[in-house]
């Protein structure tokens, strides 16, 4: 499958990870641990999907804000 | 008068700092504005060549710094317009021979005569890109479409931003469209998206950017380039007009394809 990614998504991915560790300085490992940590604890109250978290640090108008998709399951299915 | 300092810059080296600067600084000249363009790359002197002006040096900024010179003295008119000067580098080893205070008093001054003052800044992030800024109201990041150079951008945009110059601009240097369609080359989109910064102008990669250079004329001054068009377009957006962006050849893959194979 990775044959067949443009080169440009695979770039933009890789910058995208780049820029997370370069803006908040958190390396690649402690960032899959954030992500762990942070779906245990959402799991707590809602029921969290077990795919993956996508997290982001974005900037907005000259501060750094981290946004965090967590896929949850929705109450009709499973 | 009371003029604007803006500053070009980028992080990574060689994505086209000077090449802009000589062009946006020759467009807003043409549009009638009063332009002084400083070469603050120290020891690395290069936007007197492209924009054709080498021969006519005598005296450079670390002169004027130093008071070997007035100011005027030092500042060098352009062969085409009379109202365009630049205020050269020195080719000094001592790259800090000017301090931030002396870079800001002197564009301080500048402002008082010049409606706008295009600081064409070193690559890196040390002294001389500190020096650069130091005088700027704005800044202008210009990058290419690469993964090292927009990183670079975004970590000058933190530098820029921690030293209280916010909302600086982006410029995208030599985007190739065909590249672009076959999903070769980040768009503009996926760029200014990770970036977060106000988009300024997209310049294509264009081999009359380097004939034009050999010749020290500024591709601006080609009435009939698209490349020179795009050019203008930022001097004319930085002169506050709201010009669409240029779509850049919008054939569709998909259309080629039918065309090509006769079903269009
Ligand atoms: N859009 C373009 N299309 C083709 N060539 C380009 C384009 N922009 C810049 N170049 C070429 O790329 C080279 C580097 O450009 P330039 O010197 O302006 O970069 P720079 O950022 O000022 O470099 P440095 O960091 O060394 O100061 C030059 O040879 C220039 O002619
Ligand atoms: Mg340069």
């Amino acid at each position: 499958m990775a044959l067949f990614k443009k080169s440009k998504d695979v770039a933009k991915e890789r910058l995208r990870l780049i820029l997370i560790h370069d803006r908040i300085e958190l390396s690649p490992h402690e960032m899959n641990k954030l992500k762990k940590d942070l779906s245990r604890v959402i799991s707590k109250y809602i029921r969290v999907d077990q795919g993956e978290v996508d997290m982001n640090i974005k900037r907005k108008s000259g501060s750094m804000v981290l946004e965090a998709d967590i896929p949850i399951k929705s109450s009709k299915s499973s | 008068m009371k003029g604007k300092s803006i500053v070009i810059t980028s992080g990574k080296g060689g994505v086209g700092k000077t090449t802009i600067t000589a062009n946006i600084g020759t467009a807003l000249a043409m549009l009638g504005k009063k332009v002084v363009l400083i070469d603050a790359d120290i020891g690395l002197r290069n936007l007197d060549v492209v924009i054709g002006l080498e021969n006519r040096i005598v005296y450079d900024i670390v002169d004027v710094v130093e008071e070997r010179c007035r100011l005027e003295q030092a500042l060098i008119k352009d062969k085409r317009y009379r109202h365009l000067f630049l205020l050269p580098a020195a080719q000094t080893r001592d790259k800090s021979a000017i301090k931030e205070k002396q870079m800001k008093d002197l564009i301080q001054g500048l402002k008082e005569s010049y409606d706008y003052i295009l600081i064409d800044s070193p690559a890196g992030i040390e002294h001389g890109f500190l020096n650069a800024v130091s005088g700027a109201d704005e800044a202008i990041i210009v990058t290419t479409p690469e993964v090292a150079a927009v990183r670079d951008a975004d970590r000058i945009i933190g530098l820029l931003e921690s030293r209280g110059l916010n909302d600086p601009q982006v410029i995208i240097n030599r985007i190739r469209s065909d590249m672009v369609r076959r999903g070769d080359m980040m768009t503009i989109e996926d760029m200014i998206e990770i970036l977060a910064i106000n988009l300024l102008g997209v310049v294509p990669e264009d081999e009359d950017i380097i004939v034009s250079t050999n010749r020290g004329e500024p591709i601006a001054l080609q009435e009939k380039s698209k490349t020179g068009e795009a050019l203008r377009n930022i001097a004319r957006r930085i002169e506050g007009e709201e010009l669409p962006l240029m779509t850049m050849g919008k054939a569709k893959l998909m259309d080629k394809i039918k065309r090509l194979i006769g079903i269009s």
